[in-house]
């Protein structure tokens, strides 16, 4: 391994204010720049999705038109997992990568810049179809035609927004790989690497493998739309549920980038606050690749009901549910390192024991969808939402918020305010169960998903769940509250933070240097 | 530029990536303006496509004046490799997307549409039957004529194949550093590109205008048009960015030990050559 040193140029590009935030090719800079814009799509899907549970608080139709409705539901969906949780996680690979391996920044700087800088671009655009003729998009965020091909004026612009994401993704993947693979200071083998940095490692090579996948499978929407071709027309000899093979095999990996930092994250924080060492490191590496090859090859457990052969539905059942054992393999690995640790309860550590309960709930509801037979009631009912926002919210999302409490007193040299933060985790653990666990029961009775109006008898769960909503909406100012008291001021941080943390970014100072290590330090 | 002490480079601050988004939203926008049938649409396409192309003379032009002062060292080098490596990678994916909906076009829903394993076929088209190549049981875009594989297709196999021996070559030659061998070497390959290219308008305008072969042909047509238009697209970006390189060797740039730019370009063009290879064996042959 090479030592990685900078040097300064003299003669470059030095703007101040905004330019600088414009032109800026450095980790931190542009790891904050991918936080702040993940946390200001996380308040703009958040807003689509009060809309969404406002409307479902009684049966009947309150305050939307039902496309309008369909509208959120497809702009939630999009918003919230690439323009929320996808930037948040680069953002965190941003500004912990480098410093936990070793690194000076990240490998290829103006790339970096530009991964970051299309996201505004895609999202303004993304956006901008609500106020477009025929609306915006509302044939659900999964864009299956031949309803998406109905989409008015804004299909183009779903379709580049789309392409847009893609080519941030990936480059910002390419970024990670590169960095990971060449810039490890001497003596970090990849099996002394700090697990958040095993994840994304595996996290990149997945989006690097299927985000591509997804832009094939618009630019066939596209081109059925506009150019006469017939992917998916059965009078052309193609079929719509070939869109759906091509958009899942992009769909099932694409939700294991949305978890797979989270669970380094996790790997990271509980052992921290346990004050023992990760139980099973390597066996949570194994986990890892096994659940990202894995996703290869369960895509079609999202189309039980669409009409498959018989041993197409039993392949992907059982391949589905065989991703039950490596994730097992890690909900034990952490439930071992707590075991007989000297434990504390910080609020990072709250929001890891919360996302290690409430995630095995949603891999739990997973299974039960894994099989086919069952699937065939489930499918399309609030119990797949239930599902999903156990594992995004609880799970990914949760992990995000304790990744932030974590690591914000090294970025930013303040000490967060403690007991906001245990009432922001308390406050959001109760209402998102109140939100999301009524739903179990309205999908199991039958309630459809993506439908504005709905029989009398789910009356009850439905605004319960709707309060639940609200409570978790607004408990999410609060944390808004929590992160820019903490950038403005607080306790000064020591370097170490916490005292039972280890790895290489703790020896930094709080907060760190521009360029993280110009020297790169010897790891032994 | 900037000098370097045998360091990792780190540059500070850049304005091209932010030129690129405005321009390839201004590009992107504009179409999508265009293809609603609004009037603006051409002209952001223009403007923005021209924005796109300032932004890439300039940040390659940046690029190519650092590494000729020397400023990467060979750590530098071997990010570049991992990243062209896996930016290849990404446009594999991207072809695997349109090969997937070929195989699954005539492994499934061609031979279901037919009535195999499924007895819909009776009701919704009955007596239609399955047949490669096809335009679907509705006879979208009326009767064509597919495309054979022993004539066009076949040259421009040779004609790839060749330019990716011929840039093979120039590579030795660059290692040797036999500046005359490497810059002719260089102009072979672009030709053969090229070549192919124009061989390719060919065999497209004679499709469009002889064959009744359109992008409209059902999924014979989507496909076959996607695939070698895409790979043709492809091969255009290579063909120049080889002469870019071409030009950059005449002018003196490279050194036997160190030319990522012309390994990189050399990458992707085999890149291209074996999509080819792909396509000359799933789209025509068989
Ligand atoms: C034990 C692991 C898991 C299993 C067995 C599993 C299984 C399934 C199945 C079978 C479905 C399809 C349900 C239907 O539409 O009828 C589904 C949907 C879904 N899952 Fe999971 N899942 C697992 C983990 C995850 C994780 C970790 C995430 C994301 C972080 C996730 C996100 C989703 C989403 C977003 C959908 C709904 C997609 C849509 O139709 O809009 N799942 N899951
Ligand atoms: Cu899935």
């Amino acid at each position: 391994m090479s030592t990685a040193t900078t040097h300064d140029a003299h003669n470059e590009e030095h703007p101040s204010g905004l330019m600088r935030w414009v032109t800026t090719t450095n980790h931190k800079d542009i790891g904050t720049l991918y936080l702040l814009f993940a946390l200001m799509m996380f308040i703009v899907g958040g807003a689509m999705a009060m809309i969404i549970r406002a409307e479902l608080f009684e049966p009947g139709l309150q305050f939307v038109e039902p496309q309008f409705f369909n509208s959120m539901t497809t702009m939630h969906a999009l918003v919230m997992i690439f323009g929320a949780v996808m930037p948040a996680f680069v953002g965190l690979a941003n500004w912990l990568i480098p410093m936990m391996i070793g690194a000076p920044d990240m490998a290829l700087p103006r790339m970096n810049n530009w991964s970051f800088w299309i996201l505004p671009f895609a999202f303004a655009i993304l956006l901008s179809t609500l106020f477009m003729e025929g609306g915006a998009p509302a044939g659900g965020w999964t864009m299956y035609p031949p309803l998406v091909l109905q989409t008015g004026n804004a299909f183009p612009f779903l379709i580049f927004s789309v392409h847009l994401m893609g080519i941030s993704s990936i480059m910002g993947a390419i970024n990670v790989i590169v960095t990971i693979v060449n810039m490890r200071a001497p003596g970090m083998t990849m099996m002394k690497m700090p697990l958040f940095v095993w994840t994304w490692l595996i996290t990149a090579y997945l989006l690097i493998a299927t985000m591509p996948v997804l832009a094939g499978a618009v630019t066939m929407l596209l081109t059925d739309r506009f150019f006469d071709t017939s992917f998916f027309n059965a009078a052309g000899g193609g079929d719509p549920v070939m869109f759906q093979h091509i958009f899942w095999f992009f769909g099932h990996p694409e939700v294991y980038i949305l978890i797979l930092p989270a669970f380094g994250i996790v790997s990271q924080i509980v052992p921290t606050f346990a004050r023992k060492p990760l139980f099973g490191y390597s066996s949570m590496v194994y986990a890892t690749a096994s659940i990202a090859f894995l996703s290869f090859i369960v895509w079609a457990h999202h189309m039980f009901t669409v009409g498959m052969p018989l041993t197409g539905e039993l392949f992907f059942m059982y391949a589905t549910m065989l991703i039950a054992v490596p994730t097992g393999v890690k909900v034990f690995n952490w439930v071992s390192t707590m075991w007989r640790g000297a434990m504390t309860f910080e609020t990072p550590m709250l929001f890891a024991l919360g996302f290690v309960v409430m995630f095995t709930i949603g891999g739990f509801s997973g299974l039960m969808l894994a099989m086919a037979p069952v699937d065939f009631q489930y499918h399309d009912t609030y119990f797949v939402v239930a599902h999903f926002h156990y594992v995004l919210v609880t799970g990914a999302v949760f992990a995000i918020m304790g990744a932030s409490y974590y690591w914000m007193p090294k970025w930013t040299g303040h000490m967060y305010d403690e007991r906001l933060g245990k009432l922001h985790f308390w406050l959001s653990t109760i209402s998102v169960n109140v939100l999301f666990f009524p739903q179990h029961f309205l999908g199991l009775a039958g309630m459809p998903r993506r439908i504005p109006d709905y029989s009398v008898q789910f009356a009850g769960f439905n605004e319960i769940s709707s309060i639940g909503g609200f409570a978790f909406g607004l408990t999410q100012l609060l944390y808004v509250y929590i992160v820019f008291k903490t950038i403005k001021g607080g306790a000064k941080a020591t370097d170490q933070v916490w005292e039972g943390a280890h790895g290489l970014e703790w020896t930094l100072p709080s907060p760190p240097p521009y360029h993280s290590f110009s020297t790169a330090p010897e790891v032994k | 530029m900037s000098e370097a002490h045998g360091g990792y480079y780190v540059p500070h601050g850049t304005h091209w990536p932010i030129v690129g988004s405005i321009g390839l939203t201004t590009l992107l926008v504009g179409l999508a303006n265009f293809l609603n049938g609004s009037s603006v649409g051409t002209t952001m396409m223009v403007v923005g496509l021209g924005i796109v192309f300032f932004m890439m003379f300039g940040w390659f032009g940046q690029v190519i004046r650092e590494s000729e002062s020397g400023t990467y060292n060979d750590q530098v080098d071997k990010s570049f490799r991992w990243g062209m490596g896996w930016f290849i990678f990404s446009e594999v994916m991207f072809f695997a997307a349109f090969f997937g909906a070929l195989f699954y076009a005539r492994i499934f829903s061609v031979p279901w549409l037919g009535g195999a394993d499924v007895e819909t076929n009776e009701l919704l088209w009955n007596g239609w039957e399955a047949m490669w190549p096809t335009n679907g049981p509705g006879d979208v875009g009326g009767e064509f004529e597919s495309m054979a594989a022993w004539g066009i297709p076949a040259i421009n196999t040779l004609l790839l194949l060749s330019s990716g021996v011929t840039v093979t070559f120039a590579h030795w030659a660059l290692k040797k550093n036999s500046r005359g061998p490497l810059v002719m070497w260089l102009l072979a390959t672009v030709v053969l590109g090229f070549s192919f290219l124009a061989l390719q308008i060919f065999e497209y305008t004679h499709a469009y205008h002889e064959m009744n072969l359109t992008l409209g042909s059902g999924i014979y047509g989507s496909t076959f048009f996607m695939l070698t238009g895409f790979h043709g697209f492809h091969v255009t970006i290579g063909a120049i960015m080889l002469t870019v390189i071409m030009l950059r060797c005449a002018k003196g740039h490279f050194t036997p030990d160190h030319h990522f730019g012309f390994e990189g370009v050399a990458w992707y063009w085999h890149f291209v050559d074996v999509v080819w290879l792909g396509l000359f064996i799933f789209v025509y042959i068989l």
